[in-house]
């Protein structure tokens, strides 16, 4: 029972860690990049809870990120306290959860993934329809800017959004979950409702897309409305879960912080090119490694062990 | 009359969107993949005719030939490097991950896109481009005929292609029952990579149509992926006709509601049938059963 227990002891020392920074360093470069982490962090578990344990391919997640991230700055900027304002994001990215997966998780095969992507993109079209001007901070907001508050708001969001995939993980409604991905009909002869499992897990992901968006409305000074429903905030989060490993609560932490510094290592010295080695890394993790860092630190770990044990591990 | 002229416009541009959508139901139907960088094999058969035109002048109805030979090329090596690795995986997984693929894909080819010819948007304006045939009140631009007929041509081909020839049944047998096809001793690897290499060189016949009709820049692949996506759903994942009729009908769908909810919502609206048809009858409009 050691395992889990050092799992949490290494999280809240990563957190304790986490939430000193901004006392240590006032760097604001290094600060609002560990803001962004924690977005990420946020958004790729989000998706990670349908997706990875549930084994739904969402491919309009940007689609609650983006409700999430308009619901908020709208209310916010309208003078609610963003606690308020954050929570009404929340609550507009669970219904929009509900109200799509409803009818979508009923539907097989592909059309799961292609109905998403139609949402995402009539909310993308409609938002720059109907909201073309930029969404700028009022000047009274933007003399009272400041970092720090917006950084405890992202770490928070991210720990919350990892305590509820951890809780998930270790549920036996997440067990549930993962008997459905791995074989529907077996699950459902012992006696797991598949299609509850996945609707719930959408729902949940959609609110926590919902608050990493919030998150972002928070943090971000000004924005086309028509960018958060972007389908890269559907293929960032896809590309962190992926590299660092799908289907686990480690995977997307490891995820966001690899991608982010990869992100900043790149784009400044390749432009628009580093989206193609994104691109292709990602192709490269799903052919060849589909259990991302996780699986791979795994392996590295156990390769001295299983040499000795090879018979064991052959028949299990 | 201008609702007349618009459904005139919107069967025109639909025969595309048919097009479009038929090389990747054929893709699906034969390997159960779905690529959703389809659009971006599209925007390749774009600048492919933009820049044989620009460069060279060849007339882009001349184009279509070796831009679709050059997408079938392309085609083929997606297939080799990428999209035949995941032949082995179960039915479930191939699918999963032939999207997710796709999805990569997408972003590479809109950044190479991007990086080899800028973001701005590119258009072929040929001679002809501004002839109209007069019809009474309704007009028909020539352009926009000549690319309906390709289209209807290249369908109609496909078709005779895939019900009165032997690799063509080939390819529908591979489709219907892999296994059964592979013990009536038809090359069922082959048969892969030729379906997965002909539904790109469709792509690359519409991409050079979508040049002479509209405008090409490196983020038009998500659209058309829709589109051909709506199309392949209303006709029924599978059918080559189905889809070339359901193309007609989205092409006349946003059209008439561009002009009645105004410009900005025409491919909205397409969008939402989508999801009804999905929401109501995911088998197609025009599927048995």
């Amino acid at each position: 029972m050691t395992g889990p227990r050092l799992t949490l002891g290494l999280a809240t020392l990563t957190a304790a860690a986490a939430a000193l920074l901004p006392i240590v360093t006032d760097n604001r470069a290094m600060l609002s990049w560990t803001l962004l982490v924690f977005i990420y962090i946020a958004l790729a578990q989000s998706w990670n809870v349908l997706g990875g344990f549930g084994g739904q391919v969402n491919l309009g997640h940007a689609a609650l990120f983006g409700l999430g991230a308009l619901t908020t700055r709208f209310l916010w900027t309208a003078g609610t306290p963003i606690a308020a304002a954050l929570a009404a994001g929340v609550g507009v990215a669970t219904a929009t959860g509900f109200l799509i997966g409803a009818p979508a998780l009923r539907l097989r095969g592909p059309y799961f993934a292609i109905g998403t992507l139609a949402v995402a993109e009539i909310l993308r079209i409609t938002a720059g329809n109907v909201l073309p001007d930029i969404a700028a901070l009022p000047p009274r907001a933007l003399a009272a800017y400041t970092l720090v508050p917006r950084y405890y708001l992202a770490l928070g969001v991210a720990a919350v959004t990892t305590g509820i995939a951890a809780w998930i993980a270790r549920s036996r409604f997440g067990r549930g979950l993962v008997a459905v991905r791995e074989d529907e009909a077996v699950a459902e002869s012992v006696g797991v409702n598949a299609y509850g499992h996945t609707l719930a897990a959408f729902v949940i992901s959609s609110a926590l897309a919902g608050a990493a968006g919030g998150v972002f409305a928070y943090y971000h000074v000004g924005f086309y409305p028509s960018f958060v429903f972007s389908p890269l905030w559907t293929f960032d989060p896809l590309l962190i879960v992926y590299l660092g490993g799908v289907g686990t609560v480690t995977g997307p932490i490891a995820g966001a912080v690899v991608f982010l510094a990869l992100r900043e290592a790149l784009a400044l010295r390749l432009g628009e090119l580093h989206l193609l080695i994104f691109g292709a890394l990602f192709i490269a993790i799903v052919i060849a490694l589909p259990g991302g860092i996780v699986q791979a630190v795994r392996d590295l770990l156990d390769r001295p062990r299983s040499v000795h044990s090879t018979e064991v591990t052959s028949t299990t | 009359m201008i609702l007349a002229q618009s459904a005139v416009f919107g069967l025109l541009i639909g025969g595309l969107y048919g097009l479009a959508a038929v090389g990747l139901t054929l893709v699906f139907g034969v390997l159960k993949m779905l690529n959703v960088a389809h659009g971006e094999l599209i925007m390749l058969g774009g600048y492919a005719a933009f820049w044989l035109f620009t460069l060279w002048q060849v007339d882009p109805f001349v184009s279509v030939l070796p831009a679709g030979a050059a997408l079938f090329l392309v085609g083929v090596v997606l297939y080799r490097v990428l999209f035949g690795r995941l032949l082995r995986a179960a039915e479930e997984t191939k699918l999963k991950n032939s999207i997710l693929i796709g999805f990569g894909l997408a972003l590479v080819l809109q950044t190479i896109a991007l990086v080899a010819w800028t973001g701005d948007e590119r258009a072929v304006t040929t001679a002809y481009a501004g002839g109209v045939l007069p019809v009474g009140p309704i007009v028909i631009p020539y352009a926009r005929l000549g690319a309906l007929a390709v289209a209807f041509v290249a369908v109609a081909a496909l078709h005779v292609f895939l019900h009165h020839t032997y690799p063509g049944k080939a390819i529908r047998a591979t489709a219907e029952d892999v296994d059964a096809a592979s013990l009536a001793g038809i090359p069922v690897p082959t048969v892969f990579l030729s379906a997965f290499g002909l539904g790109s060189a469709l792509a690359g016949v519409a991409g050079t149509l979508a040049a002479v009709t509209d405008a090409v820049s490196p983020s038009i692949g998500l659209a058309w992926t829709l589109k051909a996506l709506i199309v392949v759903v209303l006709g029924g994942f599978g059918s080559v006709a189905g889809a070339f009729v359901a193309g007609l009908g989205l092409g006349v769908v946003e059209s008439v509601s561009g002009v009645l909810l105004g410009n900005a919502y025409r491919e909205i609206m397409g969008l939402v049938l989508f999801l009804a048809v999905l929401a109501l009858r995911p088998q197609g409009l025009f599927a048995r059963g």
